[in-house]
């Protein structure tokens, strides 16, 4: 019970921040709008999109503006070193890591509420037909994701050339999320919808999340200490 | 350890002599001819990353949880010489692609799965050179990481698409051809190995070299 | 279980990282309710010791003991006792002076949370900026909110690193008085200073760190 108290008392702080400043939430949408713009430029064909173009794009603007985010989260708790003073304090290692992958949830939900509806707009892909689906395939995306990226995150927090390291640690390893969430998608948004493909994309982004939520609830202790 | 280095290595030269004599003896393969004789080398280099990249995975395990530095020491030699190898795979790979089905690259899953582990390793190299102090701990969570991933990879592009020839190749494998097959990935395994535990060493030493430093500092 | 100690004793205390040593075989032992001053030079390995007394950083080599226990055994219970005040302040600049004490009071898994935030507010002399943001306040103010939220859980272990920097006189003072208090009330608190005027009068045991090494 606790565990769950000290998990939320990390999301909450996070929440209050970014509800009061807004400032990555914003600046991660804007992102992720230019995203979208810049690649349906460089993937129009004779004035029309080309096909499938639209689930690569919003699965490529997902990746681009959650690592950006996760980077901007953690620079916050760089300055000021509350990191440091979170690590001291006695919250179990595994809450803080739940506390702030809860937190970069909520706030990538937020930017995807605006970023799937602008792709469906802008490339007059059917996203909204299969509503649970497609929640579905985002949220499980999404959490595989972040899971990663927030221990990756963490963990490059003191260490030099984290902006780059980043996404360079982070992307092979989530290909298969991409490619899944691709795949997953582009099989809803044919004309005929592909739902057996697409639910069978979503349990493998299911067992992703599980493997790996679970093994950075493992590391993130060894990982962050001395 | 170390003393037996030179003579496995003197084994080993001889039998990279000897390989392509074998190769050479080899029937040709019905449909790709000579150019299909690089598959000798290509999937032994293949196997050989794999156990270097094991070794990787394994010794960042080890580390993360027991901070043994022998592990540490596996982990980095094992990580470079993925990096090696993948390199020399993922350029053989190509040129008998090339030849034998007319085109440079494929994604499918073994192609793919191989790219993105030749790049986590790749990864690992770059953090703990340009990580900064405490990079070890980092890599060696990026290294478990990329193990892990490794099959999610192999299987999600495989219910994507599939051109490469099935691992069911090898039992289906004419039996003049198993015989030089067999040898080279000994051969490959074994150099691996000992490139593995020389490098392992090297690491080592410049441990010890850090820890007289300090020593001689007092 | 809540745990408690009484001294806090580093036996032979040595950190490397590669081919620096940071620390050169240190021993040191300090009771309830003194306040001892680590001086040195800057890279003399002042950051490192209280990192390590505060379980951020683990010994190359020595052992660090709080009463009978060690880091390892104490766990987050242990954590719980220590109180530290960083260089950087451990403040989060967008909340404001009581959201930030709310919030470390929540950490520490404290009761009656509001009336603490209050009496912390008051002994920083804060209570009527209680809710402004931390960025606009000047040092002097941030670090007595810094301080507050360090002893806002009542911590037997305090550690303060440069508290003295960027004071003026006054500030100097009141932070001097805080600390007095908090010996009173049975702390054990180190502190580190290149600034030995800051601590006359102050300090019950002074010990110096060059290159890592103690003194004589």
């Amino acid at each position: 019970m606790r565990f769950i108290r000290d998990v939320w008392t990390v999301t909450r702080k996070d929440l209050l921040i970014e509800t009061r400043t807004r400032e990555i939430v914003l600046t991660t949408m804007f992102f992720a709008l230019a995203c979208v713009m810049v690649f349906a430029f460089g993937f129009v064909r004779e004035g029309r999109p080309v096909q499938d173009a639209a689930a690569g794009i919003l699965w490529i603007a997902i990746a681009f503006s959650g690592t950006l985010a996760l980077g901007r989260a953690f620079e916050r708790e760089r300055q000021g070193e509350t990191l440091r003073a979170l690590l001291i304090s006695p919250i179990d290692r595994p809450a803080l890591y739940l506390g702030k992958l809860l937190g970069i949830l909520i706030l990538l939900a937020a930017v995807e509420l605006l970023v799937v509806p602008m792709v469906a707009l802008m490339f007059q892909a059917p996203l909204f037909d299969y509503p649970l689906l497609m929640l579905g395939l985002i949220a499980a995306g999404t959490l595989g994701f972040a899971a990663v990226g927030t221990l990756f995150a963490a963990m490059l927090v003191r260490a030099r050339s984290r902006d780059v390291m980043l996404p360079v640690l982070l992307y092979p390893i989530t290909i298969p999320v991409i490619i899944a969430g691709v795949r997953g998608t582009a099989a809803l948004l044919q004309p005929e919808a592909d739902q057996p493909m697409a639910r069978m994309w979503l349990s493998m982004l299911v067992f992703f999340d599980v493997v790996f939520v679970t093994i950075s609830l493992w590391t993130f202790e060894p990982v962050m200490t001395d | 350890m170390q003393k037996l280095f030179t003579p496995l290595l003197i084994v080993v030269a001889a039998m990279f002599a000897y390989a392509p004599i074998m190769i050479l003896n080899a029937p040709y393969e019905s449909t790709m001819g000579l150019v299909q004789k690089i598959f000798y080398f290509h999937a032994s280099l293949g196997m050989a990353m794999f156990l270097a990249a094991f070794a990787s995975g394994i010794g960042s395990g080890v580390f993360l949880f027991t901070r043994r530095s022998w592990a540490d020491h596996l982990a980095v030699a094992g990580a470079e010489l993925t990096s090696i190898i993948g390199f020399l795979v993922l350029v053989t790979g190509p040129l008998w692609a090339r030849k034998a089905w007319g085109v440079w690259w494929q994604w499918d899953a073994r192609l793919t799965s191989t790219l993105v582990m030749w790049m986590i390793f790749n990864a690992y190299l770059l953090l703990r050179r340009y990580g900064g102090p405490g990079s070890e701990r980092l890599a060696a969570a990026v290294a478990l990481f990329g193990m892990a991933n490794v099959p999610f990879v192999y299987w999600s592009v495989n219910v994507w698409r599939t051109l490469h020839p099935k691992t069911s190749v090898i039992p289906s494998l004419v039996p003049g051809m198993r015989g030089p097959f067999w040898f080279c990935v000994l051969a490959f395994v074994l150099l691996t190995t000992l490139l593995i535990a020389m490098r392992t060493e090297l690491e080592k030493r410049r441990q010890q070299l850090d820890e007289l430093y300090l020593a001689a500092e007092e | 279980m809540p745990v408690d100690f009484t001294a806090l004793r580093l036996t032979d205390v040595s950190r490397t990282f590669g081919r620096r040593r940071a620390l050169n075989r240190v021993s040191l032992t300090a009771q309830a309710g003194t306040i001892t001053a680590l001086l040195g030079h800057n890279g003399a390995g002042k950051s490192t010791l209280l990192s390590i007394a505060a379980t951020l950083i683990s010994p190359t080599s020595g052992t660090v003991r709080y009463g009978d226990l060690d880091a390892e055994r104490g766990g987050a219970a242990l954590r719980a006792r220590i109180g530290m005040l960083g260089h950087d302040l451990y403040l989060y600049g967008e909340l404001t002076a009581a959201e930030n004490l709310r919030f470390f009071a929540r950490v520490y898994n404290l009761d009656a949370v509001e009336r603490r935030v209050d009496v912390a507010l008051e002994r920083a002399g804060l209570s009527a900026r209680r809710d402004d943001i931390v960025s606009g306040f000047s040092r002097g103010m941030r670090q007595r909110l810094a301080l507050e939220r360090a002893l806002i859980h009542e911590p037997r272990l305090l550690l303060l690193d440069e508290p003295f920097t960027g004071l003026d006189e006054a500030a100097r003072e009141a932070l001097r008085v805080r600390l007095r208090s908090a010996r009173e009330a049975g702390a054990i608190a180190i502190l580190t200073t290149h600034d030995t005027a800051a601590i006359e009068h102050l300090t019950d045991a002074a010990v110096t760190l060059v290159d890592g090494r103690l003194a004589a």
